[in-house]
C-alpha cells in the first residue's frame, strides 16, 4: 500500500526560546499533599500512577502536608537548610574562582541542592553513592571537608586525585562516594552491580545511583534498570530531571510523550516522581525507596523534577538557548527559599537567624578557600610532580611505563 | 585436561579459595556456558556466585565494575569476543581507568573471559581476534593462552591480579593444539604434554613469554592458535626457528623478545587478527626500536587479511602453516 502523504520528521522544540516569554503551560503540578503514599510492600503494578504525578509535601504557605510528610524535627530541617546554603555558597565561591583563573572549569548545582542533601540525609552514611556531576551536595551533607573538595577543583599539591581529573570529578571512598565519570550514565549500572554485590554478601548497605534526564537516553540506563529488575538489586535509581542537557531541553531526551519516571514501569520497577525542589518530598521518597531496598523488595526509580537554575558549566551560556527569566519564574521555586519558608512557618526560624547562617556559611567557605589556595591552584601551577602521572595506571608499574617516565626525565 | 577443563579448574580453584570470586555471563549458570567452561560451578557454589545474565555485555561489565568497587573479584564471560564491543565504554572508560582516576581508591579487579579466533566456520561474528583494541587501552592487561597448562595458570594469575584483565581464549584450541592443518583431525590435548594439568592451585605469571621452541635461524613472535601453526610451519620449512609464545600482550615480555631477536637477527610476527594496527605493528616497532642493529632482514608479518572473517573462505583468510612458512623463508632471504 502506498503512502498518500509525505512523511515528516518530528524534532522536538522547547516551549520558549531566548526573547520569548517563559511558557510553563505544559507543566502539571498537583496540590501538595494530594498524592497517596502506598505501603512499600505494594506490588509495583499497583503503584503505576506515581510515575506520572508529582509527590509534593511543602505547600504554597510553607506548610508540610499530606501522607508523604516525613515529619522531621526542626533540628533536622535546620541542618538541611544549612547544608543546602553551604553548598550554594561553595558553588558561588568556586564559580568565581574559575572566573578568576584559579581553575579550568566548574559546575554549580544551583536549584538542585535539595536532591542531594535530602537524599544523603535520608540514607545511612555507609550507603554507597554513584553520583553524576551535580551531586556535590551529597559530599557536603556527609561532612566531607570543603578544603579537600577545593583541592580537587584547584588540582593543587593536596589534591588526592593528583590533578588527574577535571574539576568537580570528586572521589571519596571514605565518604562512600564513587569517583565521578565524564562518560555519562556509566555509573548507573555500576550502582546496580555494587548493590548486587551487597546482596551477594548479605550486607546491610544499599546503593544509590544518579543520572540526568538527558543521559537516560544512554544504553547504560537501560542496562541499569534491566539488571536491577532481574536481580532485585537493593538500589535507588535517581533521575535528576533539571530540564536541560547542556542546551537540549528534556524533550530531546524523550520527555515529550512520557515522564522519565515512567521508564521504570516497563521493567516492573516502581517509580516515584517527586518535586525535586521540595526538601521534604525528596527526603520522604528516598526513605520510602530505601525501606523497600532494605527489606529485599528491590530497586526503586525516583525522578526528581527540578530546574537547572544556572549554566550547565562555566563553559556554557544558557542565554543562547533559553529565556533569561525562565529560572526565576520556575513554578516550583527554589529549594532553599521553600525550606526556609517552612521553618519560618513552623516558628523555628527568623530573618535574623537566616542572615546569621548566611554569614556563617560564607565564612566557612572563605576559610576553606584560603587554606586550599595555600596549597596552590591550577592558575598558580603548584601541582603534583609529573612523575606521578605514571602511577596507578596499574597496581604495579610495568616496564613500558617505567621507560616512559624516564623519557619524561624522572 | 583439555583447555575447557583447565579453565573450569582455574575458576573452581579460585572460587574455593576466595569467597569474593563470582562468575557470571550469558548462559554460564545452570547450563555451564556454550563452550562448557563453567560447567558444574553453579551447582557447586550456588546461584549467588555463578549466575546467568541478560544479553547485555555493557550491563555485564558495568555490574562487574560495581562489584569490583564493592570488593568482589568478578570473572565475567563474554560469549564470543566478537560480542564485546557494547561493553567497550565500560571497559575503556571505567574498568581500565578507575584506579588512575581515583588515585587507587577504587579498583576493578575483573577478569573478562572471551573466546576468540576463527577456524570453526563462525563467520565474521564468531571468529574475531580483537586483542589490539584492548592492548591500545592503558590500564588493561591482555592475555591469550595457547595450551591447557598455561590457560589454567594464567587464568588464576588474572583472577588474582588487582587490575582488569582481558583473557582471550582461542576457541580452536579448546580441544587440541590446532596447527592450521584443517584438513586433518586435531590431536587431542590428552596426547600433548601441556594437557597435563595439576588439579590444584598454581600460577603462570602475567607478563612472561615462553620460548616453546629454541632455535638459531629466526625468531617467531606468536600467541594463541598461531603458536601451534608456527611450530608446524617451522618444521615444514625445515628452519631452526625460535618460537616465542607471548602469552601476555600487555605488559609484553620485552626481555625475552629482545634476547631472542638479538640472537637470531631475524623476526617474523604472526597473528590471526587483521594486519593494520594489529598487535604485530606494536611488536614490529618494539623489535625495531630495541634490536635494530641486530636485524639482518626486514621484520615480516603474517596475519589475517584486512577483511572481515569470511564464512566459507575462512581457510583463505586464516594465516595457516603455508603462509607462515613463506614468511619464514622471506625472513631468511636477505
Amino acid at each position: 500500500m502506498k503512502n498518500t502523504i509525505p512523511l515528516q520528521l518530528h524534532v522536538p522544540e522547547p516551549p520558549a526560546r531566548p526573547g520569548q516569554a517563559p511558557d510553563f503551560s505544559w507543566l502539571q503540578i498537583p496540590e501538595a499533599g494530594s498524592v497517596p503514599r502506598p505501603d512499600t510492600a505494594t506490588e509495583p503494578q499497583e503503584m503505576r500512577p506515581l510515575a506520572y504525578t508529582l509527590i509534593r509535601v511543602l505547600d504554597e504557605a510553607g506548610a508540610a502536608v499530606g501522607p508523604w510528610n516525613p515529619r522531621l524535627d526542626p533540628e533536622t530541617l535546620r541542618r538541611g537548610l544549612r547544608t543546602m546554603m553551604l553548598t550554594r555558597a561553595y558553588d558561588e565561591r568556586m564559580f568565581r574562582a574559575q572566573r578568576q583563573g584559579k581553575t579550568s572549569f566548574y559546575m554549580r548545582c544551583t536549584g538542585e541542592e535539595a536532591i542531594g542533601v535530602a537524599q544523603a540525609m535520608a540514607l545511612d552514611d555507609r550507603d554507597m553513592i554513584f553520583p553524576t556531576y551535580r551531586q556535590q551536595s551529597i559530599l557536603i551533607a556527609r561532612g566531607w571537608p570543603l578544603v579537600d573538595m577545593m583541592n580537587q577543583v584547584f588540582s593543587n599539591t593536596q589534591d588526592r586525585l593528583k590533578g588527574r581529573q577535571m574539576p568537580i570529578m570528586y572521589s571519596s571512598k571514605q565518604a562512600s562516594f564513587f569517583s565521578i565519570a565524564g562518560n555519562l550514565a556509566t555509573q548507573f549500572p555500576q550502582a546496580v552491580g555494587w548493590a548486587m554485590a551487597s546482596a551477594i554478601k548479605h550486607d546491610d548497605r544499599i546503593a544509590a545511583g544518579f543520572i540526568g534526564e538527558g543521559a537516560t537516553a544512554e544504553g547504560d540506563f537501560h542496562h541499569a534498570l534491566t539488571f536491577a529488575s532481574v536481580y532485585g538489586a537493593p538500589v535507588i535509581l535517581n533521575i535528576v530531571n533539571n530540564q536541560y542537557a547542556i542546551s537540549s531541553f528534556q524533550g530531546i531526551a524523550g520527555g515529550e510523550h512520557s515522564t522519565f519516571a515512567a521508564r521504570a514501569l516497563g521493567y516492573g520497577l516502581p517509580a516515584l516522581r517527586v518535586d525535586g525542589n521540595d526538601f521534604l518530598a525528596v527526603y520522604a521518597a528516598t526513605r520510602w525507596a530505601a525501606d523497600r531496598a532494605r527489606s529485599n523488595r528491590g530497586a526503586t526509580v525516583i525522578e526528581h523534577f527540578s530546574y537547572r537554575a544556572t549554566a550547565h558549566s562555566t563553559s556554557d551560556d544558557p542565554s543562547k538557548y533559553r529565556p533569561a527569566e525562565e529560572a526565576a519564574l520556575w513554578p516550583l521555586g527554589d529549594p532553599i527559599t521553600r525550606l526556609r519558608a517552612h521553618l519560618t512557618a513552623l516558628g523555628e526560624w527568623s530573618d535574623e537567624r537566616q542572615a546569621q547562617l548566611s554569614t556563617e556559611v560564607d565564612n566557612e567557605v572563605q576559610q576553606a578557600q584560603r587554606e586550599a589556595e595555600s596549597y596552590g591552584t591550577l592558575g598558580t601551577g603548584e601541582h603534583h610532580s609529573p612523575a606521578t602521572m605514571f602511577d596507578d595506571v596499574f597496581k604495579e608499574m610495568p616496564w613500558h611505563l617505567r621507560r616512559q617516565r624516564q623519557e619524561l626525565g624522572f | 585436561m583439555n583447555m575447557v577443563q583447565a579453565l573450569n579448574s582455574a575458576m573452581d580453584v579460585m572460587m574455593a579459595r576466595d569467597d569474593n570470586v563470582v562468575v557470571f555471563g550469558e548462559d554460564v549458570g545452570y547450563f555451564g556456558g556454550v563452550f562448557r567452561c563453567t560447567e558444574g560451578l553453579q551447582r557447586k557454589y550456588g546461584r549467588d556466585r555463578v549466575f546467568d545474565t541478560p544479553i547485555a555485555e555493557a550491563g555485564i561489565l558495568a555490574t562487574a565494575v560495581g562489584m569490583g568497587v564493592y570488593g568482589l573479584r568478578p570473572i565475567v564471560e563474554i560469549q564470543f569476543a566478537d560480542y564485546i564491543y557494547p561493553a567497550t565504554d565500560q571497559l575503556v572508560s571505567t574498568a581500565a581507568r578507575l584506579r588512575y582516576r581515583s588515585a587507587g581508591e577504587f579498583t576493578a579487579p575483573i577478569t573478562v573471559r572471551a573466546p576468540c579466533g576463527g577456524g570453526i566456520f563462525g563467520g565474521q561474528t564468531h571468529s574475531q581476534s580483537p586483542e589490539a583494541i584492548f592492548t591500545h587501552v592503558c590500564g588493561l592487561k591482555t592475555v591469550i593462552p595457547s595450551n591447557p597448562y598455561d590457560a589454567k595458570g594464567l587464568l588464576i594469575s588474572a583472577i588474582e591480579d588487582d587490575d582488569p584483565v582481558i583473557f582471550l581464549e582461542p576457541k580452536r584450541l579448546y580441544n587440541g593444539p590446532f596447527d592450521g592443518h584443517h584438513e586433518r583431525p586435531v590431536t587431542p590435548w590428552s596426547e600433548h604434554e601441556a594437557g597435563e594439568v595439576p588439579d590444584g592451585h598454581y600460577t603462570v605469571p602475567l607478563g612472561r613469554a615462553s620460548v616453546v621452541r629454541e632455535g638459531e635461524d629466526v625468531t617467531v613472535l606468536a600467541y594463541g592458535t598461531m603458536v601451534h601453526v608456527a611450530l608446524a610451519a617451522a618444521t615444514e620449512a625445515e628452519l631452526d626457528a625460535e618460537i616465542i609464545d607471548l602469552r601476555t600482550l600487555v605488559p609484553v615480555d620485552i626481555d625475552t623478545i629482545v634476547a631472542s631477536v638479538t640472537k637470531t637477527g631475524r623476526c617474523v610476527i604472526v597473528h590471526e587478527a587483521t594486519r593494520t594496527s594489529g598487535f604485530g605493528a606494536e611488536l614490529s616497532a618494539l623489535v625495531q626500536e630495541n634490536c635494530f642493529h641486530s636485524l639482518e632482514s626486514p621484520i615480516a608479518r603474517v596475519t589475517g587479511w584486512d577483511t572481515p572473517y569470511p564464512h566459507s573462505l575462512e581457510w583463505d583468510y586464516f594465516p595457516g602453516p603455508k603462509r607462515v612458512a613463506e614468511g619464514l623463508r622471506r625472513a631468511m632471504e636477505d
